[in-house]
Parts: C-alpha cells; structure tokens; sequence
C-alpha cells in the first residue's frame, strides 16, 4: 500500500504501522518502504512518516540518511511551519552522522526570523546534547544567543536547553536577568516553571540572604520549636521578629537589591496559575528566597492545591510538610484544610497527619487531637497506626497535653485491633522513657497485655519497658519473665534479645529471685538457631554472672544495663528535607536524583550586582534606565503585563507583535542589539520604543529642547536624544560607562551575525520611512538590497539560488554590515538636528569625529567628519563618509558643494548632493564616498560655498579601509593558516591597565579598526576579521592575553602595508 | 524531561506506549506493577516511583494509568501536571478517556502526544491550538474522510501558537455571538457525629461558554468580590486588572473553558443546606446491625435541593443489607461495600427517610467503626456564598453578544461523621 500513488491508500497504510509502533509491537521491517515517503505532499503522511522514522531511525541509521536531504530541503521552506517541523525531526533522528548537519541547522534556526523556529532550535538543542557532548561549547554559543532573544515564546524553551546543557554556565544569565523577570507573566506555562526553577538558584547565587540578620535568632526559634518548654507561640515570634529588626538595625542594614524585590514581585501573581507545577514553582522560589514576613502569601494558593487531583496533592503535602517545619505560623490558619476524610488515598492521608502534626502547638492541640480521635476509629488501620504515632510525636512536643495523650493511648491499649494495640505500645514505650517514675500504674498494664499481644515489636517493647524499670514494677518484673521464659523457644528473634536483656537487668537488680531464671534463659539462648541471640547470650553471660576469669567488666555491669538512656527524640522524617530545592524530585525522594542541581547556599556578599545593569541595559534597555531605575521598574512591571487593552503598550505588545509580524520593524528591534556600533541599538530603539517612552520622553524633552536647535522634533530623533540624555545621566558615575561600553561591544559583535536575515527586512522598511522623513535625499532602497543580496551569495554555506528575500529570508551569515546601513540611516536623522549626537552615543569615539574645517577659518561654517563604517550604497568600493556642517555664523549659507577633487592615481571620490540652504544655526549632514583604493592617501578637495571655497582634505586612518565579515572559528583559522609567512606581522604588546578583560580589548580593538569578532572557544583570544573595501582582501586580527597584561597581536593580510599599519593603530589602542 | 509514556489499562496491560527519546523497554513498567500489586486501592499506588535508573511517575484518571518514564531531576509536579493536561485533551477530544476510546482513535492520540511534547519537553497544549493542527474527530467528518481522502491534519500553520493570545484562533466567526457562564458552587464539609460542623469552605468555579466572533475582550465584573478570598485563573485573565479592580478582564478562547477557581474563606459561615440524622449501630449480640438516616433541610436559600444522594462505604465485614426507603431507592454494591441512596429532589414536607437492619458476615468481629456518609446535592440557581455576576462588557467587537449567567451550588466533599 505503501509504494501505491494513492494518498489515501498511503495514509491507510501508515496508520495501521502508527498503530502498530502504539502498540509496542516492532515495525522496523517495513524502514526501506516507509521512507521513500518521506518526501510524500500529503501532510497527514508525512506526520505519520516523520512519526515512525524518529523512532526507528536510530535502529536504522543507514537507511535514515536517505531522508536527510529532504529535512534540509524543508529547512528552506518559506513556510515556517515546515521549517519548524524539520529541523524538529531532523534533530529527533538519533543518528551520529549527522551532528554535523544538526548543528548547522541549529544554528541558522537560532536566527530565523520566526521565533517559532527559533523555539525549534531551543528545543534541539538538547537533543544534540545528548548525541554528542562534545559540540557543548558550540551550543552554548547558541543558547547564549537565544537567551538574548526578547520574544515570550523562546524564553521558556531556550532556558530548558540552557538547564540541560550548561546549568553552571550562570554567568549567561546575568545580561538577560531581568529580561526574564519581566517576560516571566507572559511565557508559557511550562516555560515558567523552568525559568522560575533556575532563577531561583541565579537568585541563591547572587542575591544576599534577606533573612541574613535573624538567621541567628532562627535558631533559638528552633530550640522553641522543638525543645521542651513549648511556649512560644505566634505573638511571641511576633516579637522575635520585632527582636530581629532591632538587631537588624543594629547592625549592617540588609537592603535588598531591586533586582531580588524584582523577581519576587514578578513572580507573585503566578501563584494565581491555573497550573500546579507554576504554582509550587513560585512557592518554593518565595520560600527559598523571599524574606520570612513575606513567605505567608504562598500558603493560600498551596492550600488551594489541595482541592486538585490526588497525585497534585500527594506531592504539595509533601514540600508542605517540609515547609511546616520550618515556617510554621505559615500554616496555622489554615489548620482544617488539612483536616482527613475517610474518601482520602491513604498516602495522603498520612501526609495529611504529618502537616496537621507539624502544625500542632497548644493552642490548637485539643482541637487537634479530636480529631485524631475520630481518625482512630477509621477502618484503614495503615493510616490508625499513623495516627498513634502522630499522637506520640504531639505529646512529646507539647508538654501539657503528654498526660493527656498518654491515657488516650493507654485506653487504645484496650482496642480490639492488635495493631492499633502494638502500635499504641511501641508510643507508649517512647513516650515513658521521659518519666517513668510517674507511670508505673501503666508499665503494669502493659506487663499484663503480654498475654494478649501478639506483635512482636509490641512484645519486645514491653520487655524493654519492665527491664528498664523493673525498680518502679519490683513484684511484677520477676513474674513477667517466669512467663517468658516458659514461652522463649516460641518467640520471635526481637523479642528473644529482650528477654534476655530483661534476665539480666533483673539478675543485676534482684537476683535473689530471678537467678535461677536468668540462668535458665541463658541456656536456653545458648542453643538457639540465630547466632545473634546466642552471641547476646554468651556476653552477657560473661558480663554478669561472676566468675574468676570474667575481669574489670563485670564490676561494671550494672552501669552498663541500667545506665540512664536518653528518651529517643520523635521527629518528623520531613526534618532537614529542605536541603533540596523544593519541588522538585529529589525533595520528593529525598535522595539525590540524577541531573539534580544543588541549591547554593547564600553568598557572604553579594557578588558584583552592576553585572546586570549594563548588560540587561543593552539587551532591555526600555525596561531598566539607570537612572530612576526603581520608579520605572515599577511603572513597567504594573503596566504592560496582562494590563488592560488601553495600557497595552509595554514589552508585552513589542514581545508579541514580533512575533505576528515577520517583517515588522519591531523584529528589527528586537535584534536590534545586534548592530556594530553600540549606537545602533540606541537609534533603533529610539525608534521603536516610542509609546514606551513617553512619561520618560516629556521630561527629558524639555531638558533637550533646551540645548538643541530649533528644528521641529521629530517622533524618532526625540526618542533617541533621550536615550542619549540617559547616558549623559550615566556617564557620571564612570565605572558603569566603561562597562556598559564594553559589554555591549561584546554583545553585539557575537550576535551580529544571527540578525542580518532579519534585520534586512526592517531595514527596508526603516529606510521608506525615513525617506518621508529626513530632508537630505537618501540612497535608494534598492542598491542596499541587491547588494546585501549579493553578500549574501558569497558568504553562505548552502546553496541558495531558490532564495527569495521577501517573504522568508533565508538564514544566512553575513557581516554586520546590514545593520551598520540602518544604523547610520537612522543615525543621519539625529545628526542632521543634534551636534552632539555622534559624541554623546559613543563616548569613547566609537565614530571618532574628525575636524575637515574650524568655525574659525571657516567663517562660522564648521565641517565634522566621521567614518560611518556602512556600506556605500552606490558603489560598494567605496568608504561611507559622513560629513556635518554646521552653521556658526550669523547669516545663511547656499549651495555648500564641493569641487575639485585632488586624488591620488586610482581613488574616486563620490560627492555629496549639493546642500542648497543652510540657515543660521542649523546642522546638516550630507554622505560621501570616498575610493581610497586600500590607502592612506588623503583625498583633498573644495568646499565651497556661495561666497568662498576652503581647502580641505580627508585622511582616513586604516582601520576604517576595511569592513567586517563574518567567519566561523574554523573559517579563521584556515583562512589564518594561508595567510602566513610575510603575510603575519606579531607583535608583543603590554595591555593597558584598564583593558584586561576580554569586554574591554574588543572594544577598543572594533573602535580601532572595523572589524568584526570570530567567535571563538577560548576566553584567552580574541579574534577579528574583515576585508579591506576596495580589494576586499581579508584582514584577521588576533589578540591573545596571557598573564599580568601581556598580550600578543597578530595581524594577517595580504596587504602588508595595511597589516602593519593595522599592528600600530591597534597597538596603540591596546597600550593606551 | 519526559522519557516515555505508557497507558496502563485497570487490569495492568500496557496499550499504548510512545518515546520521545530512544525507546525505553517495557519492562521498566514491573516495578510499578509491584506497587499496584502491593497497593489496595489503585488511588493508593504512590505516584512517583523510583527505579534503579529510572523514575515512574504516575496518574490514575479514569481507570487507566498514565506512567510516564523520566530519567533526571524534573519538578513532579510539571509531569504529573502534564499528563492530566494529556487526559484533559483526550477527554475534549474524544469525550471521554478511556481504553476503547483511545485505542479507536490511536492514530489521532499519536499524533497528539507528538505535538503535545518535542524531546520531553511540553511545546503545545492549548487546546485550541492543537484542534487547529490535529482536527477532533466527529462522525460527520469521518464519513467525509473516507468519501473524499480528507485528512484530519490541519495544514495551516497553528497561528494561535504565535500570538500574544495563544489559547484563541484565529478568525473565528459566528452568526450568533453568545457567552455563557456558570457559576459552580461546591461545599466541602465535615460534620461531627452530634451535627456540628467541624470544617466548611467552598469553592467556587465558573465555566465559561464563548462563542463570539472576531477578538473580543471581554470584562466580567462581579457585585461582590470580597468574598473571594483566593483565586486561579486560566492564562487569559489579566492579573493586573484583577488586583486593581477586582474585575476579570480577558480575551476568551475559543468554546468552552474554565475561567476562574476560587475560594470563598472559612471566615465566612458557610450555609449547610441539609441536615442529617443518623444512627448506624452494630449489635454485640449476633451478626447484625441497624441502619435509620433521616435528611431535612437546613439552609437552601428558599431553593428546593435537587439531586440529593448518600453514599456510604460499609465495613468489610456489612454482608448485605435490608432496608426501606421513604423515597428513591438505594442499591448496595457488594464487592464494593457501598451503599448508595438516590433521593432526588428533598420534600421539605416528607423528610426521606431510610431504614432497616444490616447483616454481617457470621463470626466475623463487630465493626468498631461506623462508616462515615457522603452526601450530594445541587440546588439551582444560587451560589451558597452569595456571589453574583454584575455586568458583562465586550470591548474590542461591535456586534451585539447574548450572554447569560447560571448559578448552581453542589456538595463537594460532603462528609457526616458517623
């Protein structure tokens, strides 16, 4: 049926084999015929293909290959859903062949512009894993790629990926912080709870205690809680806790660091879910990290739980029980929930007992033991016997009501049940060993029940009981081991050892008596079949009865049996079970499970908390500005999640209309921490965060209005100079810059690469828009296109000549140089209005702007320019250079153009469109592009305008000849390996002190030179590529730390003129 | 995460397996097979199993057993979650969860499991996503299946999946636009033997019933919200809504959903709508005992108790039973020990009454314990707290909706100790 043409019959077909695989039977015969469909068009069969062979291809791993090639045909599709789909079976095939080609597809997924595919690859991400470990340090680039991404929809899987492969890579985590803590509302369920789990050990680890100051009290709290005074109770703690904040202000005042008072905020209104796993995420994640006062608000939606199914309530009542322990005022209100009824599973019921124990204290004792008193009479006699021994543990923590309980079991004594009687018993012997003196009348009760109990324990009990104070029973003692010793040769082993250990206690205590008797049992156990008993016989046979030979010892026998035994402490078995993470399944089992992440203690000091500032600054930087950070913390967190449709303007619209709109400008923004420069970003987001903006907006506006020209404000550039302000804010406090500069730079040149595909479509949109907007005339749209087209055919990795760029781009590396021309498009909008725009965005001369003529002898016309390390979109060859006139003076000034280009043999200069009119005042911008034909040469010109020309001339430092591409660790280094020889120049440097670190060095390395970063596995190199613009030869650079700031460079390039000019501009930027 | 999953059949047969990793042989199944040998009740079997290399973790709904295989550290309660999410679906899908029903349907049950989990881990289980991608079978369609070749594959891609509001479709139309909602009252109860009550709460659900076209948004507001002391809502609800304003302010998915669980506080006295008067006693004397229960209305809000039913669960040792009924009938199952009370509707003029003598197996000890009765009973168009519906608003649509709001109140776990 299988090879006919007809799809139903096909479908026929695999449906009998799908039933077959359900039922466990082996299909695996029918492989061969079964993949020839995998290609079939009927989708219904192609599930049912994809079904069988993801789970016989590891069987068949030969004939699995054969279906490769049509999931990497799939990988293509412009459909998304079958991209999904493909790269889902594809990295579901269990085939070693093929790492290779997973982890190709993993990571063009992990770019892909629907995040439903990049879901996708999250999701294959362990599957990779657990084929082949060794790709880890690659995958962590992935995850770590992904857990940049901002929309709702990956988060939840990419954090599962990031637990399975890399749970010790906490550092990760740290730039996308309160990225999380924010999407947290709106991820899937499922999601969450994995999140909430591994933030809850990001939080151990880098948060202080908040309990910190009382945690020494705590444990004289504990000593309450189980000594034997037994008086405290909630008004006291109450003024424990009051205690506590004195001391507390005493002392170091603990402040929680705003971005814990986050997570614990964010994850409040979770306890609301539908779903119990998010609950008892969110519960152990308070219980674990919240401060003790605010803990309460989890019992509420615990207790609720408990209306669940059975296994849902199995497992709360047991993180219950621990958490009662531990917090017990927690509980108390909500005593009769836990209340037992007779239609309960056993095991819960015993769960139950355990809570309603844990929760005893004297004031609810008596209604407590009421209840325990209908419980006995259940006909479950697993859960009477629970119940007698919660019973035990109540009157041995609670001194008042042990009197109480003690005839209550002692009147259980009676029961009809032996059971319930050996149970009661086995209590009643513990709860004696407290004060004996007082119950003799009971030990003689129990001495009768001998003749009637049969369970062993029981038995054995009772002969341990009248042994050890056979003083308090002097009549009843002898008498009760006469019986015995008739019975011995029918008892059980147990009871065998106390009958012996009842001999002689009795011999040692009155042996005028008993000797006979003891001598008797002696013998007796001298002949038993259990080696134990006749090894206790023959010691205490030594011990006690005197002889010549028995030595020092036998003068101490009498203290060695009837030495004062400590009472035996009842506890609860949930005692010290919240060393684990609660929750989770080793709690539960209360043994280490595999794969089972510790959670760590608190820190002693809080590590380095500006770690999150910086970084989340770049990747969420509308959430968390520096500067009144708290206020807008909280304005964001109220606002934007789940608000109403009104105030749906916040992170959750940009987070979800990413994911509607593929070519959004938002999926531009969403990657926009993607771009070269650190200014990218800033612009984008000034473009997109508009709404988000606003409260922020007006204010700051007023401030800049101020300092800027009077150019009418438009909706973009506004938002962007009040990002910039919020530098400016920034920039004061000088570590946080250097930081935030060289973090970002890192940022963004590791993830350049995944967000070309998707930022060409936003690019476009960006430039219509722009064209409406700005005066200046732009390139066309349409070159940039083509070109990045062409790009893109270079450097990929697969064939690509089905690719159509508009409805779905294929994922492809290309340099960061897509990203650059949005950038810098968007960047001409500000700085067409703003002079302070280029420094303000990159302070530390990320665009270093040069002088081309002084206000001075420019009459009041001042020119800057900058290389904008963008493409030039008319001619590819040429470097993009950006130029700013200002106008100083007084009176307008026309027709600024430019004449007579003096150039070197070779070079070509593009001019800028003639600027007709440039009031007082005003700052245009205008872009030119320059050929240098891979020199230094400066190309010299004239300025002219309607009155005067002025000579200038631009030189451009050789960093800025080229521009970055993209390779992979393995593209460098072969290409590195033909680049030898004279093609290498080394040089030895010495770091500068402030640029040790890895953030730093690409820093200042990118400002040097456009170049862009090689991801690489070791954390001692740092690599770069690029090609020079005009002859496009590649420029690798290689800057390798070792210790106390020694460094080497390493420069290769075909040009050696440019390598070794690169080595000293490099050199430079390092050292100083 | 999730290894496997096996179901499980009452009688221990295990009929359908499915791997989301490499297969894992059934066999891993014994040592749970060992604890249901071991347990009494099937409830009984403790739902997390440890294995030398692997952990069973399991549910029991609707007399099957869903076991599912994990090899590392996973919260048990995201498992256990899941599966009812999986037994969930079934029963949307299928209208009931049970073997026949899921072995007529296995291909679809495949299929469902496979986009239920990718590698273990959960990615889709929005109902109204996966009966976009995986159509639930009607008799209708399955004739128009085998006429024309159709299949039960959606091939659009599950765009729900992709938006902000995954649990709704997408353009969704009808010509009568119309949002239902019940409110469902349950009183869980302990009463003493003497009449008191030991322990009362109840908790409240409303199932919600939308059929509206487009994307609607609606905002459901209630006349007294204060009396709901805890609540849990489907992901739909907007908590910032509901902590400013008390109000539910959401976009429903498509059908029928729950929208909210809540729970009305003890603090509040909650109304015992019957009373009940029993004596059950076992004579010392000869294998006998004798049974009178009598049930009057207590508190019913002026509304007549319908559906009214006691259940008890007899003594081992409780042979068989000869009663009379005033009204309804009861039968008394053996293997079981349960005796079962039908009333119906509760005449406050005639209290129900049921009497009569027990036999016990001869020789047999008497019982020490009397059996505790489980009671239910609904009554109509009230909710015992009180609670009430203001007003229905839709925002976001234009058209005119019908909406309507029904109130019942039910005996949740109704227990009189006896």
């Amino acid at each position: 049926m299988l090879d006919s043409n007809k799809d139903s019959l096909k479908l026929e077909a695999m449906k009998r084999i799908v039933a077959m695989i359900a039922r466990g039977k082996n299909a695996s015969d029918l492989f061969p015929a079964v993949v020839k469909n995998v290609a079939c068009k009927n989708i219904e069969v192609k599930k049912l293909v994809y079904v069988y062979l993801v789970r016989y291809a590891e069987e068949q791993q030969d004939l699995a290959l054969l279906s490769i090639s049509t999931f990497q045909r799939g990988l293509k599709d412009p459909n998304q859903l079958i991209r999904a789909s493909a790269l889902r079976v594809l990295s579901s095939i269990r085939v070693t062949i093929i790492v290779p080609i997973m982890m190709l597809a993993i990571k063009e997924a992990a770019s892909d512009m629907s995040p439903y595919v990049r879901k996708t690859a999250a999701h294959a991400i362990p599957k990779l894993y657990s084929l082949d470990p060794e790709q880890k340090d690659q995958l962590i680039e992935v995850i770590e790629k992904l857990l940049a991404d901002k929309t709702t929809l990956v988060a939840g899987s990419v954090v599962m990926a990031f637990e399975e492969v890399c749970p010790e890579r906490i550092d990760l985590i740290h730039k996308n912080y309160r990225k999380l803590c924010n999407l947290l509302i709106d991820v899937e369920e499922w999601g969450q709870v994995v999140i909430i789990n591994m933030l809850t050990r990001y939080a151990r680890t880098q948060f202080l205690n908040p309990n910190m100051n009382e945690s020494l009290l705590e444990e004289g709290n504990d000593k309450t809680f189980y000594g034997s005074d037994e008086d405290e109770d909630d008004e006291e703690e109450e003024e424990k806790d009051k205690k506590a904040e004195a001391t507390m202000a005493k002392r170091k005042p603990y402040v929680m660091d705003p971005d814990h008072r986050l997570l614990l905020r964010n994850t409040k209104p979770l306890l609301q879910s539908r779903n119990a796993a998010v609950v008892m995420a969110v519960a152990q994640l308070y219980f674990h990290l919240a401060p003790k006062v605010e803990v309460g608000v989890i019992a509420k939606a615990l207790v609720r739980l408990l209306r669940s199914h059975s296994e849902v309530q199995y497992v709360v009542l047991q993180n219950v029980a621990t958490m009662t322990i531990k917090r017990r005022g927690m509980f108390e209100p909500y005593l009769k929930s836990f209340y037992i009824r007779s239609t309960d599973p056993t095991q819960i019921k015993v769960l139950k007992l355990e809570v309603l124990t844990n929760l005893a204290n004297e004031t609810n004792i008596s209604t407590i033991l009421r209840e325990f008193q209908t419980y006995i009479k259940s006909m479950d006699k697993d859960f009477v016997a629970a119940t007698i021994q919660a019973i035990g543990r109540c009157a041995t923590n609670i001194g008042e009501v042990r009197d109480t309980c003690l005839n209550g079991l002692v009147q259980l004594l009676s029961n009809r049940d032996e059971l319930v009687v050996a149970e009661s018993v086995v209590v009643i012997k513990k709860l004696l060993q407290m004060q004996p003196e007082k119950h003799s009348d009971i030990i003689k009760h129990m001495a009768k029940l001998t003749d009637n109990i049969q369970v062993p324990m029981a038995r054995a009990s009772i002969l341990w009981l009248i042994g050890e104070y056979c003083e308090h029973v002097p009549k009843i003692a002898p008498d009760v081991l006469r019986k015995m010793a008739k019975s011995f040769t029918n008892e059980e082993d147990i009871v065998k050892l106390q009958i012996i250990n009842l001999a002689a206690k009795l011999y040692l205590t009155n042996s005028k008596q008993t000797k006979l008797l003891t001598q008797y049992v002696l013998n007796l156990a001298k002949y038993d079949q259990n080696y134990d008993i006749r090894d206790r016989a023959r010691f205490i046979r030594q011990l006690i009865v005197p002889t010549e030979k028995s030595g020092a010892l036998s003068k101490y026998a009498k203290k060695l049996f009837l030495a004062l035994k400590p009472a035996p402490v009842l506890e609860s078995p949930f005692k010290d079970r919240d060393h684990f993470q609660l929750g989770s399944l080793s709690h539960l089992l209360n043994a280490k499970a595999g794969g089972y992440q510790e959670l760590p203690d608190w820190p002693e000091a809080a590590p380095d908390p500006s770690v999150r500032n910086v970084e989340v600054k770049d990747s969420v930087p509308e959430w968390t500005k520096c500067s009144s950070r708290e206020k807008r913390k909280e304005k964001k967190v109220e606002k934007p999640f789940y608000s109403d449709s009104e105030g749906e303007s916040g992170p959750t619209e940009s987070a979800d209309s990413e994911s509607d709109s593929a070519s959004g400008s938002e999926i531009g923004s969403g990657i926009g921490e993607s771009g070269s420069g650190s200014e990218s970003e800033e612009s984008e987001e000034g473009s997109e965060s508009e709404e988000e903006e606003e409260e922020e907006k007006e204010e700051k506006d007023k401030k800049k209005i101020k300092k800027e020209l009077k150019k009418p404000v438009q909706e973009s550039e506004s938002e962007q100079s009040s990002e910039e302000e919020e530098r400016k804010h920034e920039r004061k406090s000088k570590q946080r810059k250097s930081d935030s500069e060289s973090e970002s730079d890192e940022d963004d040149e590791s993830e350049s690469e995944s967000s070309q595909s998707e930022s060409e479509d936003s690019e476009s949109e960006a430039e219509v828009k722009k064209k409406k907007k700005a005066a200046e005339s732009k390139p066309p749209s349409k070159p940039v296109k083509k070109e990045t087209k062409k790009e893109k055919k270079e450097m990929s990795l697969l064939d690509l000549d089905d690719f159509e760029p508009a409805p779905s781009p294929q994922v492809t590396p290309v340099s960061a140089f897509l990203s650059n021309s949005l950038v810098t498009d968007l960047e001409g909008l500000s700085m067409s209005d703003a002079v302070l725009s280029p420094a303000a965005i990159s302070p530390s001369s990320a665009l270093k702007s040069y002088e081309l003529l002084h206000r001075i002898r420019g009459e009041g016309l001042s020119v800057e320019y900058c290389f904008s390390r963008q493409p030039f979109s008319p001619d590819a060859n040429m470097v993009a250079v950006q130029v700013q006139f200002t106008n100083n003076a007084t009176s307008e000034t026309k027709n600024l153009h430019m004449e007579d280009v003096k150039l070197q043999s070779g070079m070509r200069v593009k001019e800028f469109p003639e600027i007709e009119l440039l009031p007082a005042g005003e700052t245009a911008t205008a872009v030119m592009g320059i050929d240098f034909c891979d020199s230094t040469q400066a190309a010299n010109f004239q300025l002219c305008t309607h009155t005067r020309k002025f000579f200038v001339s631009i030189q451009p430092p050789v960093g800025e000849l080229m521009r970055p591409v993209f390779l992979t660790e393995n593209e460098f280094k072969k290409e590195q390996g033909q680049l030898m020889g004279m093609n290498e120049i080394t040089e030895k440097l010495t770091l500068d002190a402030k640029c040790r670190n890895e953030h730093a060095i690409v820093q200042r390395v990118t400002t040097a030179a456009n170049l862009s970063r090689v991801p690489c596995g070791s954390d001692r190199e740092c690599r770069f590529a690029g090609r020079t613009v005009t002859s496009g030869s590649l420029v690798l650079a290689t800057v390798a730390t070792k210790e106390e700031g020694d460094a080497q460079l390493m420069v290769n390039c075909e040009k050696m003129v440019i390598g070794t000019m690169l080595v000293k501009d490099i050199h430079l930027a390092l050292t100083q | 995460m999730i290894h496997s999953l096996f179901l499980i059949n009452h009688s221990g047969d295990i009929f359908l397996e499915k791997h989301w990793k490499s297969v894992i042989s059934r066999s891993v199944c014994d040592y749970f097979f060992e604890a249901k040998e071991k347990a009494v009740d099937p409830e009984d079997v403790a739902p997390v199993l440890q294995t030398p290399h692997h952990y069973l973790i399991t549910i029991y709904r609707g007399k099957l057993f869903f076991l599912s295989v994990v090899q590392t550290e996973v919260p048990p309660l995201f498992v256990i979650e899941f599966l009812h999410r999986v037994a969930d679906t079934f029963q949307d899908y299928f209208g009931e969860c049970s073997e026949t029903v899921i072995k007529d349907n296995v291909v679809t049950v495949y299929e469902l499991l496979e986009e239920m989990l990718d590698n273990g881990v959960p990615l889709s289980t929005e109902s109204n996503v996966l009966k976009e991608m995986i159509r639930p079978p009607t008799t209708l369609r399955s004739v128009v299946n085998t006429l024309t070749g159709g299949s039960n594959v959606g091939n659009t891609l599950p765009t729900g999946q992709l938006s902000n509001v995954p649990w709704r479709r997408a353009g969704v139309k009808y010509t009568n636009n119309e949002a239902y909602f019940d409110v469902i009252e349950e009183i869980d109860a302990i009463v003493d033997k003497s009449g008191t009550t030991v322990f009362a709460e109840i908790q409240g659900v409303i199932e919600a019933c939308v059929w509206l076209t487009g994307m609607p948004d609606l905002t459901l507001s209630f006349m007294n919200p204060r009396l709901l002391d805890d609540v849990s809502f489907h992901p739909c609800v907007r908590f910032q809504r509901w902590d400013s304003e008390r109000a539910l302010s959401f976009i429903p998915p498509d059908g029928t959903f729950t929208l909210m669980n809540y729970h009305v506080g003890s603090q509040n006295l909650v109304a015992i709508p019957v009373y009940v008067k029993q004596s059950i006693s076992f004579f010392e004397s000869g294998p006998c005992g004798r049974l009178d229960i009598t049930i009057g209305p207590k508190q019913t809000m002026g509304k007549t108790v319908e559906a009214l039913m006691v259940k008890i669960h007899m003594p081992k040792a409780v042979l068989c039973v000869n009663l009379t009924a005033t009204q309804g009938s009861y039968t008394y199952d053996l293997p079981t020990k349960v005796l079962v009370w039908d009333i119906g509707r509760l005449n406050p003029q005639k209290l129900p009454n049921l009497k009569g003598s027990l036999s016990l197996q001869a020789g047999a000890p008497k019982p020490e314990d009397n059996p505790s009765l489980n009671i239910d009973l609904k009554i109509q168009q009230v909710a015992i707290s009180g609670l009430k519906v203001n007003r229905l608003d839709m925002f976001g649509e234009k058209y005119k909706l019908f909406k309507g709001v029904k109130y019942v109140t039910k005996a949740g776990k109704f227990q009189v100790r006896t």
